[in-house]
């Protein structure tokens, strides 16, 4: 049995992204003791990569904005099968979560009278989005981090959590290891909020860090709590798609917001083709009116590059599919058009879009300035996650919580720009507060030494098989899981493919248990990639058996062999958790919304 | 056209000691450094440690010294060194060794929690918010785009020859504290701290700090001159320090 080091916190945190800060922030806040365990350095979570803005109606620019509008664009964009007390929740509090950043230290860009300035997005009604150039995910990260290490909250840097500890059908604490050392620690825990992002390292083209790998969904997963919603994973419609190295590194919507227009081979605006019936009301018939829109008109309507993000994938999927694409596979985005518009463009798309112009410049040799970006669909993120209670983020365990990415519900089939972040800070901030109130009134459960144990010696397995015999590199298996989920279950799905992927699955966990890594436990990657495989094995599989089970096309979830909206389906979620006999999917019908909440829907139509 | 392969000394070893390794891959058009770390991690040695997340020159993780230059690896294309001869990847050089790659940077963390945090002045709005124009955000928005890499720290000669890591807080402590003095909803005082406790006065505006920066931040003539500046006002212009000293002006 290996040595550990054992800790106690009232509150664990999983996670140091925007949800698991703001989490633990609001729990130190209500007096508990709080433990952060991060995979990275502090500050450097995926968050840091958003880019657009954090969507909240302040109406600082459009005062005809408000929480009602907000509210259904987030039920349109997610098809209504949202949580709808979450998205009622959020649309309410996001204004409050942004002037409390600002109080901490975060400089918005600003209208002219000095406000908080806000830009449009995909599938906002108004002007909705405040944002930082196109760094805002930095700004807020770095915001919530330069907080928070003054509140006395305990970082755990580097450290990857193995397993949850239970005790029944309540988590106690969890298992983790220093990815510096290899030393392991027991973590003693009242509550314990899961924080830990999304799951986009499993297709191969992905805008998402090395981190989305899964954990936190598999880590509650086993631990017997339900997942939700995991057939709906967002495809962003544009990412970079050359050079080979940087495919699928996110190109953010802030460039159609700013009046970009995507074009295919033959210089044909293809999204004007295409128009889906819910927002052909909103939508700009030519572009004249999409390009006034992008430059603040408020009586026109918004080009159609600016509907939700699944149509647009889709769209440019199939320009790709008829051959109308660009020489590297996508389709050309075009901002530098803009220069028949607005004198000195160049630096006007410099100000505006500083990292796209860097990132492009840098890593493909292109001037956004003056040509137009190759792009094409990256898996972005997941809509799906550990199923929460709305108001108080609790899972189907007692005591554990999950916020942000890693939890369900908010953005149903599919999810808005800047929905994401204001998610974070929402829900983070009660998933931490709930935590703690957990915390105040629960008992001290102590940890199952068996359980402790059996993990430990779980962890390190990877070691001792590579000694034994030959052993299958997790790199190699990561590399072909990858290729499966991106072929069998990415943007076009059909029930015999994804069969097909259930049985490649089957295989791939036949050849985990055979992993084998060569070295000791101090900062060995091999080692880490092995334990991570286990989670995004169980991740994929969910994804998988739940897209084959919705017969239906919805949101984010397109299925070729059912290419319609089936109302039954509109009043299910599918709920994924452990059974007897392996991985199980279950219906579960909608909760009645409230009738209040009908008429907002009804009368913003 | 690039050449199909490279070969790459890549630094081996931890605080004991170590040595540079060779290997050689084969490479295609568009590949950043990390790629070939990562190919060479994938390929040859699962456990050539290298600190890494987003890939995008966004998160500050992957810094380390190419051919001996700091730099981000995931935003140092192939294309772009000399490939005739082998590109040498070392780890940082001021922090101490983790292990290949990776250094310790702990010490920037918790340096940084010896500097006041933001302390707000009296709201503007009856709703509890401030006004602030453009451009009195510029210049702090500046700052705010450092990415926490510590290549400004890692070539700053204070630090890295002279080792004064209990004297002075380096280039990129002095941008945090450049920003937060520059917050217009800021109301701390942190120019005696500079003065006395943050060295600033080791700063010798040698601007190599601001040479390696991959945000592009003027560190030195935004963010340290000023502060010496407005430093040099508070303590040694007389009808200042007498304000001072009689608590008329922070």
């Amino acid at each position: 049995m290996l040595a550990y080091e054992a800790i106690r916190h009232d509150v664990l945190v999983i996670g140091a992204g925007g949800a698991g800060l703001r989490a633990a922030i609001e729990a130190s806040a209500e007096g508990a003791s709080v433990g952060v365990v991060c995979k990275s350095l502090l500050g450097k979570a995926h968050t840091v990569m958003a880019e657009g803005g954090i969507a909240a109606a302040m109406a600082n620019v459009d005062e005809r904005d408000n929480w009602r509008v907000h509210f259904s664009d987030t039920m349109r964009g997610g098809q209504y099968v949202n949580n709808w007390r979450m998205a009622e929740l959020h649309a309410k509090e996001a204004p409050e979560r942004i002037r409390e950043l600002e109080a901490w230290g975060a400089l918005f860009d600003r209208t002219g009278d000095g406000r908080i300035l806000q830009r449009h997005f995909g599938g906002h009604r108004y002007a909705r989005l405040v944002h930082v150039g196109d760094r805002t995910g930095l700004e807020m990260i770095r915001t919530l981090q330069d907080h928070g290490i003054h509140r006395g909250i305990e970082f755990y840097m580097e450290f990857t959590v193995c397993a949850l500890l239970t005790e029944g059908n309540r988590v106690v604490g969890a298992v983790a290891y220093s990815r510096e050392k290899g030393t392991f620690f027991v973590f003693q825990a009242k509550a314990v909020v899961l924080a830990t992002g999304g799951i986009g390292r499993s297709y191969r083209i992905t805008s998402n860090s090395w981190e989305c790998t899964g954990d936190g969904l598999a880590l509650a997963y086993r631990a017997g709590a339900e997942l939700a919603d995991m057939e709906f994973v967002q495809f962003h419609p544009t990412g970079m798609v050359w050079p080979p190295s940087v495919a699928g590194l996110l190109v953010t919507e802030s460039v159609r917001g700013e009046g970009g227009v995507l074009r295919n081979n033959q210089g044909r605006r293809f999204m004007f083709d295409d128009i889906p019936e819910a927002y052909r009301a909103q939508t700009a018939d030519n572009e004249e009116e999409g390009w006034r829109y992008t430059q603040g008109d408020r009586n026109a309507r918004r080009p159609p590059e600016l509907v939700t993000r699944d149509h647009v994938a889709r769209c440019i999927v199939r320009e790709i599919k008829e051959g109308r694409g660009s020489p590297h596979g996508g389709v050309f985005l075009d901002i530098a058009w803009i220069r028949e518009k607005i004198p000195n463009s160049a630096e006007h798309i410099k100000r505006k879009l500083p990292s796209m112009y860097d990132q492009f410049l840098k890593l493909a040799g292109i001037d956004i300035t003056k040509v137009p970006m190759e792009v094409g669909p990256t898996t972005h993120y997941m809509m799906g996650g550990i199923r929460v209670d709305g108001d108080s983020q609790v899972s189907s365990v007692e005591g554990l919580f999950a916020a942000g990415e890693c939890a369900a519900g908010l953005h149903g089939a599919n999810r808005l720009g800047g929905n994401s972040l204001s998610d974070l800070l929402v829900f983070g901030r009660r998933a931490g507060l709930y935590a703690a109130q957990f915390a105040r009134q629960a008992q001290w459960v102590e940890a199952d030494q068996n359980q402790v144990h059996a993990v430990i010696a779980h962890a390190v397995e990877p070691f001792e098989r590579a000694a034994a015999h030959p052993a299958d590199s997790p790199y190699r298996i990561l590399e072909e899981l990858r290729e499966l989920m991106q072929n069998l279950v990415g943007i076009v799905r059909t029930g015999e493919e994804m069969t097909q992927a259930l049985d490649g699955l089957a295989k791939f966990k036949e050849r985990a248990l055979r992993v084998g890594v060569v070295g000791n436990r101090f900062y060995n990657p091999g080692w880490h990639t092995s334990l991570d495989l286990d989670n995004q094995l169980i991740v994929s599989e969910a994804v998988c058996r739940a897209a084959l089970t919705r017969s239906e096309s919805r949101g984010a979830h397109y299925r070729l062999d059912y290419p319609n909206k089936d109302v039954r389906w509109g009043h299910i979620n599918l709920v994924v958790r452990r059974a007897d006999d392996g991985m199980a999917v279950v219906e579960r019908p909608l909760p009645e919304m409230p009738q209040e909440l009908k008429a907002i829907i009804e009368e913003m139509k | 056209m690039i050449p199909s392969t490279a070969t790459f000394l890549i630094w081996r070893g931890d605080a004991q000691g170590g040595a540079f390794q060779e290997y050689r891959i084969g490479i295609s058009e568009g590949m950043v450094v990390l790629d070939a770390v990562h190919r060479i991690q994938a390929e040859q040695d699962n456990t050539l440690a290298v600190r890494w997340n987003c890939k995008a020159g966004k998160c500050g993780s992957c810094a380390a010294e190419v051919n001996g230059r700091p730099r981000l690896m995931c935003m140092t294309r192939l294309g772009d060194l000399a490939l005739d001869r082998p590109v040498t990847l070392e780890p940082m050089r001021t922090f101490p060794l983790l292990r290949d790659l990776v250094t310790d940077v702990s010490w920037n963390f918790r340096t940084k929690l010896a500097i006041q945090p933001l302390r707000t002045r009296p709201a503007d709005a009856p709703d509890g918010t401030w006004r602030m124009m453009q451009r009195d955000v510029d210049r702090p928005q500046e700052f705010r785009k450092c990415i926490e890499c510590f290549l400004c720290q890692d070539v700053c000669h204070v630090l890295r020859d002279h080792r004064l890591f209990d004297r002075y807080i380096g280039p990129r402590l002095l941008v945090y504290t450049a920003q937060l003095e520059m917050n217009p909803i800021d109301a701390a005082d942190r120019l005696g701290d500079l003065k006395d406790l943050h060295g600033i006065g080791y700063c010798n505006i040698t601007k190599c700090c601001t040479t390696v920066c991959p945000e592009e931040i003027k560190i030195t003539d935004n963010a340290i001159i000023p502060l010496k500046e407005r430093l040099v006002d508070a303590f040694y212009d007389p009808l200042t320090r007498l304000a001072r000293a009689l608590g008329l002006r922070g």
